[in-house]
């Protein structure tokens, strides 16, 4: 980069190259998030990636950083670098809604863990990403608060849940982002922004301060724009928390060493498996395309590369679809109208028909159709038919990655099935909107790792493809190893970042 | 199969406390008992001598030690509910008249 940095070329750079020119003065960390708040004041109008953006408490924390780096004060390693958070997490003092009007004027009494370990790490926080209500959805259009906007095009879905953060990402308002991924909402968004998510093993963030949405399935993770960038995030938000009874005691894989080994030392040796359930029929032949060549490059890098079979699957959606609404169902219980949140009382009759009208009044359409779907799934009679049936069939795709990973180290597939859709095309089809995350419902489901990065522009429609990798629960790190080296023979391919192609978005004044 | 009809997702709703106008069931009943009968296909795998895994990750017995910690203040915790009243939250009739 130039040493005249202005706003714009700011903004284009990684967290660790903003990192890396705080630590080398060339320009502050005020100067950076100024660049990030004024990117977001000239594009928000056309992504609307955030719900609420906070420039007077980021600058402050900017400032604070900056003026302890002046006094030579010792400072961690992302000190300064500004980051969204998806309004999943609470924010003390940041309102925070979870996409939901149920939650509308909220602000929270207290910080999430991952908020906090994001304080403690002195990152500025530009505001909250906007998501599907409570994180239900696949593209954003289920916001209480409007959908976001991809930034490759702006009448396409930028994923979902997560779109906010994606976009936030892809339209380079912001150099990190958090996300929670129950059955794809940080890979999926990733893949159809061209950016980086990571959902880490289930457990391995903590979610003491996380909106639930499905509590056997939810997990925080990072989102960036390079597979490094998203490893030193992994590594801030990370680790075991007393506040979290799900919360994995174990050390932190080494994620970061990881990524640079698989970028500087390639991938000898490593066993790659594809998963061939997760290639064919009703995949995008594009996407195929682009998945075919990135196999290519894993090989180059050293990889062996085989075909594994998961006939279990096949079964991973309808069993998705019975867990997480019956979990929804109950974990959205605690919007009664009585502690917090929206209360819709014309004062005549008891707490039961005030709960009825506040929560017709405050939640969506898919919100409604879950919680009744899980009150279905869970209700006597139905039980052992519906939910019983999925928990077995959880069984079955846990034994086949358990079968798959006696064989290989990492299992990659296409991480969608097509590109970004456009805006309104499935939104009043909830079974077409569910097969979006038809390749990332199965990790959630065993609790494995998983991460999604670009891969190219499809042919016939030059918008991004992502490649996800899965690894099993507590190797983390194998992701990153793979993903870097991966990520490093297609930059080099590309001269720069998949993102260095994607539209301007310059307002014109 | 059991497929949900118009009557059986009012019941449902009911149950959920979120109130259905006719509209509301015209537009999503349809939609619910579809997803009923696509994920029903669970039932297909779902044999007697497969067990249940209700958790990915396995765990048990997690304690953490007994100790007092800073809480929210009372005004705190009372600051976002719609109503309160002599530092508790103050909430609608809770029984009806039979």
């Amino acid at each position: 980069m130039v040493t005249n940095h202005n706003g714009a070329s700011i903004t284009r750079l990684t967290a660790q190259a903003m990192a890396d020119a705080f630590e080398s003065g060339k320009f502050t960390s005020v100067q950076a998030t100024q660049a990030a708040l004024d990117r977001i004041a000239a594009v928000e109008g056309d992504v609307h990636a955030f719900l609420h953006v906070d420039a007077e408490g980021a600058l402050a924390t900017a400032a604070a950083v900056d003026a302890d780096r002046e006094a030579g004060k010792p400072l961690p390693p992302l000190a300064g670098v500004p980051i969204a958070i998806k309004d999943v997490l609470v924010t003390k003092g940041l309102p925070t809604t979870a996409g939901s009007r149920i939650l509308e004027g909220w602000i929270p009494p207290y910080d999430a863990t991952v908020t906090e370990k994001i304080r403690a790490a002195r990152m500025p926080i530009l505001g909250k990403t906007n998501m599907d209500e409570f994180a239900m959805g696949s593209s954003t259009e289920h916001s209480g608060f409007g959908p976001t906007h991809n930034p490759w095009d702006l009448s396409r879905i930028p994923g979902g849940s997560g779109g906010g953060s994606a976009a936030a990402l892809a339209a380079f308002e912001a150099p990190l982002a958090i996300g929670s991924d129950t059955g794809g909402s940080i890979r999926q968004p990733a893949s159809v922004t061209g950016t980086v998510g990571v959902k880490p093993t289930y457990g391995a963030v903590s979610r003491y301060g996380v909106i639930a949405l499905a509590s056997s399935l939810d997990q925080v993770g990072p989102c960036a724009r390079t597979v490094h960038d998203a490893a030193l995030l992994h590594e801030v938000i990370a680790g075991h928390d007393p506040r979290d009874s799900t919360s994995l005691p174990d050390d932190v894989p080494p994620v970061l060493s990881a990524a640079n080994r698989g970028r500087d030392h390639g991938l000898e040796g490593v066993r790659i498996g594809v998963i061939k359930d997760l290639t064919g029929e009703g995949f995008q032949p594009g996407v195929r395309q682009r998945f075919d060549e990135a196999i290519q490059q894993l090989r180059s890098a050293g990889a062996t590369v085989t075909e594994v079979s998961c006939p279990s699957f096949a079964y991973a959606l309808a069993a998705y679809y019975l867990i997480l609404p019956s979990e929804a169902s109950s974990n959205l219980a605690k919007y009664d109208a009585v502690r917090f949140g929206l209360r819709v009382d014309d004062g005549s009759g008891t707490i039961e028909r005030v709960m009825g009208t506040t929560r017709a009044a405050g939640f969506g359409d898919e919100v409604k159709r879950r919680i009744i779907l899980g009150t279905y799934a869970l209700s006597a009679g139905y039980y052992d038919a519906y939910y019983g049936s999925a928990q077995k069939v959880r069984t079955l795709i846990q034994r086949d990655f358990a079968d798959a990973f006696g064989s290989v180290d990492v299992l990659v597939s296409p991480t969608c099935p097509t590109t970004a859709f456009k805006l309104g095309e499935q939104v009043n089809d909830p079974l077409t909107m569910y097969l979006n995350d038809i390749a990332t419902i199965p990790a959630n489901l065993a609790g494995i790792p998983g991460m999604s990065l670009p891969i190219g522009l499809a042919p016939e429609d030059g918008l991004p493809v992502g490649l996800q990798i899965l690894a099993p629960a507590r190797h983390d790190d194998r992701l990153y190893r793979v993903g870097a080296a991966l990520e490093s023979a297609l930059i080099g391919l590309w001269a720069g970042t998949l993102l260095t192609q994607a539209p301007t978005l310059e307002v014109t004044p | 199969m059991a497929t949900l009809d118009r009557a059986e997702v009012a019941r449902l709703a009911a149950l959920a406390r979120i109130d259905m106008t006719e509209a509301d069931l015209d537009r999503l009943s349809g939609q619910i008992s579809a997803i009923v009968d696509a994920v029903a296909k669970v039932q297909e795998v779902a044999t007697p001598h497969v067990p249940a895994t209700s958790h990915p990750i396995p765990m048990s017995n997690v304690y953490r030690p007994d100790v007092v910690v800073p809480s929210l203040t009372q005004e705190s915790a009372l600051a976002a509910a719609p109503a309160a009243e002599d530092g508790r939250f103050r909430v609608p009739q809770i029984l009806g008249e039979e």
